[in-house]
């Protein structure tokens, strides 16, 4: 069984399945806004996400995002503010914080590094480098969550995992102390391996594009937004008429010739 | 043909500028001075079939909305979860105004003045590309009251998911966009009549949505022509699994599939043969190495007993056992059930259950059988096709790999110590069948 989803007894994955409940306890009500202290900036940004959309109730997710990085995870302290600011009880919003994977209404390491252990990235050796991060940051859990995860979307690097939301690979267990070790400095992780500078792997891509696609890593700015602009400027010199934009018919590369 | 590629490495494609030097936006311009219902006959004529996984008209989805003046909606579907499948990745993160494009396209033909793109919240850097590109094509005007001087309103919110594959699934994304847990609904209603805060809905999926610029740009009938008759067009192949050059790659649909494995993705290792491959993200029964000079379209696929869905082919050499391969697809879906219908929440249990029992060697072949009518029995009877999405593949793998799994079995029980798993003895004429699994 993979480390990946934590089972109590008989399957079950809510923890407390087998507890009794307190009958005489009162369930808990929408908190009251006169005694519940708010985070004035979670505050600003649930209210902000609310205002997005036709319903309220739509910025449940967004809103306890919010409060899991204001507070480090959905502690019951986090979820009243939510749900006093939502105008929502707090069963409700934990009936939607332990449907995520990425909600974690228990405490967790500050950095989280989900591994995917999916198919792709199962046969070509990524359980090995799970152990091998999980040993590397054995002694250290305040900082790092380091966990199994279902199928990231990145099967072109795999095996691979997402690092605070930077997917590397591919990997080896071997990575695993660089990757903590970048983490701890602040610094960017395997920056010559982050999926985000790789080219598209088809080789007859980029027909419109002027000379050859650039080699894999050789991007000089990965295209993070804002900075887009610099290098739009940087290639804005090359003419490009509109006719050979959106011409589908003079590109007609031979698809076959390749095998 | 590459029509979503073709310019997709472009430096700075994510910005609005570069975007429409490319010649973006123009076909909105084109689709605006048409009329709605011009510009739905363009898309029905292209045939452009959903790339999400289910293959339904695109076209014909849009017509299904209702008219009237009610609030209608858009949902983008960019929650891809599937596993094996990448290519909405690399659309949002290099060319996401095209989407937005086709995204507005889209919302003009179909009626909606509200829309959204669902993406899952693992993809947080292309959440923060999207974002950046929505608010400037909001800037721009592309975005609002009034886009463009026509009578289209729109509005466009980016929401994060947070983790679950079922929210992939129309339904349960609609619920996990309410703000609920992502349980899918019963069907009928369909969405297209009552889908996200009860109103009409029309969702698609990234890929779907990108195309569409192009084919208004082009014209439906002129992209009818690209591919098959019946899979018309280009579509995104992730490639992965065991083969030398993994990714994304723009085919005409109806290539052969060897093509694909070995031409554009390299096989697998030297040495190694293609034992099985999934031709449409986990979910789809697999193929074995004797399919592979299939033509890789929907129709062909159905035809074999498995399906385009996504367009993730995963690729499964000789060196890795399908008992693996077996445990992590249905631990997999074990995790991801929803545990709303019981044949799927307990089926999938079952199903992981018993495969580690092969893993282990306590299993008998006779497991498999009843691994097998479990799987039957998921089929079907439940809201949504998660339990069918293990089932399938799964009950595939059994029946067409049964010789390795038994042959697994009898090796790990004597790894294990436990003897022949099928007393060699045949039934007595009258008397007891011998026990079986207990011959040691």
């Amino acid at each position: 069984v993979s480390p990946a989803v934590r089972r109590f007894e008989h399957g079950s994955r809510v923890p407390g399945w087998d507890e009794a409940v307190d009958l005489a306890k009162d369930p808990a009500k929408v908190p009251d806004p006169a005694t519940t202290p708010v985070d004035p900036d979670l505050r600003a940004e649930i209210v902000a996400h609310m205002a997005k959309y036709p319903d309220h109730r739509s910025a449940t997710i967004p809103a306890l995002a919010a409060a899991q990085r204001r507070f480090g995870w959905l502690s019951p302290e986090a979820m009243e503010q939510v749900a006093c600011v939502m105008r929502l009880t707090p069963a409700y919003l934990d009936s939607v914080a332990t449907f995520y994977d990425m909600l974690e209404t228990e405490p967790k390491g500050r950095h989280d590094v989900y591994v995917c252990t999916n198919i792709s990235c199962s046969m070509l050796g990524a359980r090995p480098v799970l152990d091998a991060l999980l040993e590397a940051t054995e002694d250290d859990r305040e900082d790092f969550n380091v966990r199994a995860f279902e199928c990231l979307g990145a099967c072109d690097i795999a095996p691979m995992a997402s690092v605070d939301g930077v997917y590397v690979g591919p990997l080896e267990p071997g990575d695993a102390e660089a990757i903590v070790a970048a983490v701890r400095a602040g610094r960017e992780v395997l920056p010559d391996r982050q999926l985000i500078r790789r080219p598209v792997a088809d080789p007859q891509a980029n027909t419109a594009v002027p000379g050859p696609p650039a080699a894999f890593g050789a991007l000089e700015d990965p295209p993070v937004p804002p900075a887009g602009a610099e290098a739009a400027a940087a290639h804005g010199a090359q003419p490009m008429t509109d006719d050979e934009t959106r011409e589908p018919g003079d590109e007609q590369t031979d698809d076959e010739d390749d095998a | 043909v590459k029509i979503l590629f073709k310019d997709i490495d472009e430096p700075g494609l994510n910005t609005l500028e570069v975007y429409e030097r490319r010649g973006g936006y123009r076909d909105l311009r084109k689709a605006l001075s048409m009329t709605p219902d011009a510009v739905l006959h363009e898309l029905e004529t292209s045939n452009l079939r959903g790339r999400g996984g289910a293959g339904f008209q695109m076209g014909k989805k849009a017509s299904f909305l209702p008219k009237g003046t009610m609030d209608k909606y858009l949902v983008c579907n960019a929650d891809e979860s599937e596993p094996g499948t990448f290519k909405d990745r690399e659309l949002m993160q290099k060319n996401p105004h095209q989407l937005i494009e086709g995204m507005i396209i889209a919302a003009y033909a179909a009626g909606t003045n509200r829309s959204f793109i669902y993406i899952r919240g693992e993809y947080q850097q292309q959440a923060d590309i999207l974002e950046n590109a929505i608010a400037e094509a909001a800037e721009a005007g592309y975005i609002g009251e009034r886009i463009l001087g026509s009578d289209l309103t729109l509005s466009l919110v980016l929401h994060r998911g947070a983790g679950a594959y079922i929210c992939g699934e129309e339904t349960a994304l609609l619920d996990s966009l309410e703000g609920k847990r992502g349980n899918p609904r019963l069907k009928p209603p369909f969405p297209a009549n009552q889908g996200l805060y009860q109103g009409p809905t029309l969702i698609n999926n990234v890929e779907t949505l990108s195309t569409v610029p192009h084919v208004i740009g082009m014209g439906g009938a002129e992209y009818a022509k690209i591919g098959t008759e019946t899979s018309t067009g280009t579509k995104l192949v992730s490639v992965s699994g065991t083969v030398s050059r993994p990714g994304n790659y723009e085919i005409v649909l109806g290539t052969p599939v060897r093509e694909i494995v070995y031409g554009l993705a390299g096989g697998p290792p030297e040495g190694q043969t293609v034992k099985a491959f999934f031709p449409g993200g986990s979910s789809s029964p697999v193929l074995t190495g004797d399919d592979l000079d299939l033509a890789y379209d929907f129709d062909t696929m159905a035809k074999a007993g498995s399906m385009l869905g996504s367009g993730a082919i995963i690729v499964i050499d000789d060196s890795v056992s399908m008992v693996d391969v077996a445990l992590w697809t249905a631990e997999f879906y074990r995790h991801e059930s929803c545990g709303k219908c019981t044949p799927c929440r307990e089926g999938t249990n079952w199903t992981v259950k018993m495969l580690e029992r092969v893993e282990s060697g306590l299993a008998t072949p006779m497991d498999l059988d009843i691994m097998a009518s479990v799987c039957e029995q998921i089929i079907g009877n439940c809201l949504c096709v998660l339990g069918d999405a293990m089932a399938m593949p799964v009950g595939s793998m059994i029946e067409k790999f049964r010789g390795e799994f038994e042959e697994h079995i009898e090796h790990a029980r004597e790894r294990a110590g436990l003897g022949v798993s099928l007393p060699q003895v045949e039934p007595q004429e009258g008397g007891p069948y011998p026990a079986a699994g207990v011959a040691a």
